[in-house]
């Protein structure tokens, strides 16, 4: 037993332990970049549209207790973009959510940006029209550095919310 | 897998040399790194409970009430906040070698299999509490693990919406989330004792606690830390803010920057990977299938001795089943006996000195017979001087030499002591020299244990009072000790030769 050699080892052990519980640090964003956090989650339309009923066919459904409509649960892709400066930085289609791909379908992504002024466009879209989109917004926003910019989306509120 | 571990092993036998030196055998940290973690467990579950009463568990007061704890009242609560983080974090320390150690000195193979399983489900709840307690500060730190976190749960295909948008920007900030850490922070520490519990099922008086030196050196030591560098936090959560720069604990957070790296998925894919080898080790490769010990019950009087002594309560005693006057016998799980042998050094019919019959005991390793270990001990002894009895552990080829013997068994805790009093009253050598593993680290958990403690009259069964002590040389070396065995071989022939000059 050596008590110098015990104390030694003790304060290795306190400064490895005392070290490593706060650093090296870790350098997780550049203070001088702004961040767009795009979170989303929206249904999109159904793949094959409800079969129109009509009002003779509905009320006998809800005489036998049947489901008043008749829908395939299947659900479209959504397609969202979203245009920094005109330029596109993202372009994706979602998923909806569920085994029958009848949920809503979720978009979130981070992108790291210069701070300062930009115009920022989103566009979503949740049909099967084959060229424009279903919801757009576009505004001119100053990105402060080291802050989040977040993009969310609400149909019943007229579409994207930018804050 | 040898290789691995032979390496291992052997970087480990180097390192521990400098602590069993400074340390002395019985109380360096390496043999003890299970008890550690149960002794910095209870320090972290302690400290908690006090932390508890001042913290104020809603997600906008948190931060102010940790604030609190660590300035103004950084003479209790601070200190204890401090040694709640360290000894976490020398929670993994020591838990991590004692992995590796384990590992390396391959105590998880075939039926030692059940604490290696066990400990696995415990590494992850080390994580899930250590993680959920830096949660709980609700600073910047705990902002990007709450953020990271979630969205790496959000690469699972489990939320319908991503959780990650509790943790959006500030006008979405919820307690909801907040309190269900609380919860788990203070559920997943008593899980895990369950679990610790649970873990050291297959030991008989297993090591939770450390010796008494260790245990308030390093208490001192992480107390002193905590005076010296308290724990503080780093700034108030702002979910508006992008954290920059974060003071990391490496100890429970190094695998966050990997997210910034590879997919979220493709990370929960490594994990899941990495817990699925370190789950089949046990049987890479397959142990040897070395029968277990049986019992003879003509020979067993139903003394309990073999259930006191075996190491992985392996022995039961039932109610005796053969009609004979004796209260109970023993019954070997064959499951968990890990043929060490230690049951039949502890067994009083396995003396060699019998001469009625065949020489069986009560109980007995079939592939080791007591009858052929006195066999081996009278085969040529005219040249013999000196007899070693070693561990199949311990590297003991080089005590080989001319008038010495070197008889191996599983584990040194397998000989009776009769045997070292039948090879000196009956001059098969002058002297008996017993080579096992550190004091305290026994392969077999208990085998040296218990052979010093019946070698010094204090065990039942006892070494007889006519044994000349000084013939009688018990050495206890970690591995890779080849030299200083030598030495001590050496050292004890000296010793034998100047008693015989007498
Ligand atoms: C909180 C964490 C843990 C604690 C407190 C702990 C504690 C212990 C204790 C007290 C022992 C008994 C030592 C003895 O008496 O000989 C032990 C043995 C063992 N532990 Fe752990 N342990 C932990 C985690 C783990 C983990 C994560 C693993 C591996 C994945 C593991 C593998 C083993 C093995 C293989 C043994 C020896 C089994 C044997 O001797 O047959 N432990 N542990
Ligand atoms: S051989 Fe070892 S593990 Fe098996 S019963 Fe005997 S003492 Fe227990
Ligand atoms: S130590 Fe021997 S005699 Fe005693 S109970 Fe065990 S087998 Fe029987």
């Amino acid at each position: 037993m050596n008590r110098v050699v015990q104390a030694f080892l003790y304060a290795a052990f306190a400064a490895f332990v005392g070290y490593l519980s706060v650093a090296p640090a870790y350098q997780y964003a550049d203070p001088e970049i702004a961040v767009i956090k795009l979170s989303l989650s929206h249904a999109a339309e159904r793949v094959e549209a409800c079969v129109k009923l009509t009002p003779q066919q509905i009320n006998e459904r809800a005489m036998k207790g049947e489901p008043i409509n008749e829908c395939e649960r299947e659900r479209l892709p959504l397609a969202v973009e979203l245009d920094v400066d005109g330029a596109t930085v993202l372009s994706l289609a979602a998923v909806p959510s569920g085994l029958w791909k009848d949920g809503p379908a979720s978009v979130y992504e981070r992108l790291a940006i210069d701070a300062g002024v930009h115009t920022i466009t989103a566009r979503l879209r949740d049909s099967a029209r084959e060229t424009g989109w279903d919801y757009a917004y576009s505004e001119e926003v100053s990105l402060a550095p080291g802050r989040y910019f977040t993009i969310t989306f609400r149909a019943e509120n007229g579409g994207f919310e930018f804050r | 897998m040898e290789l691995i571990k032979r390496a291992l092993a052997h970087a480990f036998a180097r390192f521990e040399a400098v602590f069993e030196y400074a340390f002395g055998q019985r109380n360096t940290p390496f043999a003890w790194l299970g008890a550690l973690g149960w002794y910095f467990y209870w320090i972290v579950a302690a400290t908690g409970v006090y932390l508890y009463i001042f913290f104020d568990t809603g997600i906008t007061d948190a931060y102010a009430s940790v604030e609190y704890m660590t300035h103004d009242q950084w003479y209790a609560a601070g200190i204890m906040r401090s040694l709640h983080r360290y000894a976490s974090d020398a929670l993994v320390v020591v838990v991590v070698l004692h992995i590796f150690r384990e590992f390396a000195f391959d105590r998880l193979r075939g039926r030692r299999f059940f604490a290696w399983l066990t400990g696995l489900p415990l590494l992850a709840f080390i994580y899930l509490c250590g993680i959920s307690g830096y949660w709980l500060v609700w600073d910047q730190l705990a902002q990007y693990i709450a953020v990271a976190t979630t969205e790496w749960l959000d690469t699972l295909p489990l939320f319908g919406e991503p959780i990650a948008n509790n943790f959006l920007n500030s006008t979405t900030l919820g307690g909801r989330f907040f309190t269900l850490m609380v919860f788990i922070h203070i559920f997943g520490p008593l899980f895990m004792l369950l679990l610790m519990w649970v873990h050291i099922q297959r030991h008989s008086q297993a090591k939770v606690n450390p010796p008494r030196p260790l245990a308030i050196g390093t208490l001192a030591v992480l107390v002193i830390l905590s005076l010296v560098f308290p724990a503080v936090s780093q700034g108030p959560a702002d979910l508006d803010v992008v954290p920059a720069e974060l003071g990391f604990d490496w100890f429970y957070l190094a695998g966050y920057p990997l997210l910034d790296l590879v997919p979220g998925g493709q990370l929960w894919l490594y994990l899941f990977a990495a817990f699925l080898v370190l789950a089949v080790l046990p049987w890479i490769p397959p142990a040897e299938r070395v029968p277990a010990a049986a019992v003879n019950l003509e020979n067993c009087n139903g003394c309990t001795r073999c259930f006191d002594d075996c190491p992985f309560g392996a022995i039961n005693m039932v109610p005796r089943s053969d009609g004979r006057a004796y209260e109970s016998e023993p019954v070997v799980n064959v499951n968990q006996c890990t043929s060490c042998g230690i049951c039949v050094g502890s067994c009083p019919t396995s003396t060699p000195f019998r001469r009625s019959g065949p020489l069986q005991p009560g109980i007995e390793l079939p592939d080791r017979s007591i009858a052929d270990l006195r066999d081996e001990l009278v085969a040529g002894t005219g040249e013999t001087r000196v007899i070693v009895f070693a561990c199949d552990t311990g590297d003991t080829d080089e005590l080989e030499q001319d008038g010495v013997k070197v008889i191996r068994l599983p584990c040194v805790g397998m000989l009776p002591p009769s045997f070292v009093d039948f090879a000196l009253a009956r001059h098969h050598a002058e002297g008996v020299m017993i080579a096992g593993c550190a004091e305290g680290d026994c392969q077999h958990r208990l085998g040296n244990d218990w052979t010093i403690e019946r070698m010094a009259r204090r065990r039942d069964p006892y070494l007889r009072q006519r044994v000349d002590e000084r013939r009688l040389c018990l050495s206890w070396l970690p591995r890779d000790s080849t030299r200083r065995r030598q030495r001590a071989l050496a050292e004890f022939r000296v010793t034998l030769s100047e008693i015989d000059d007498e």
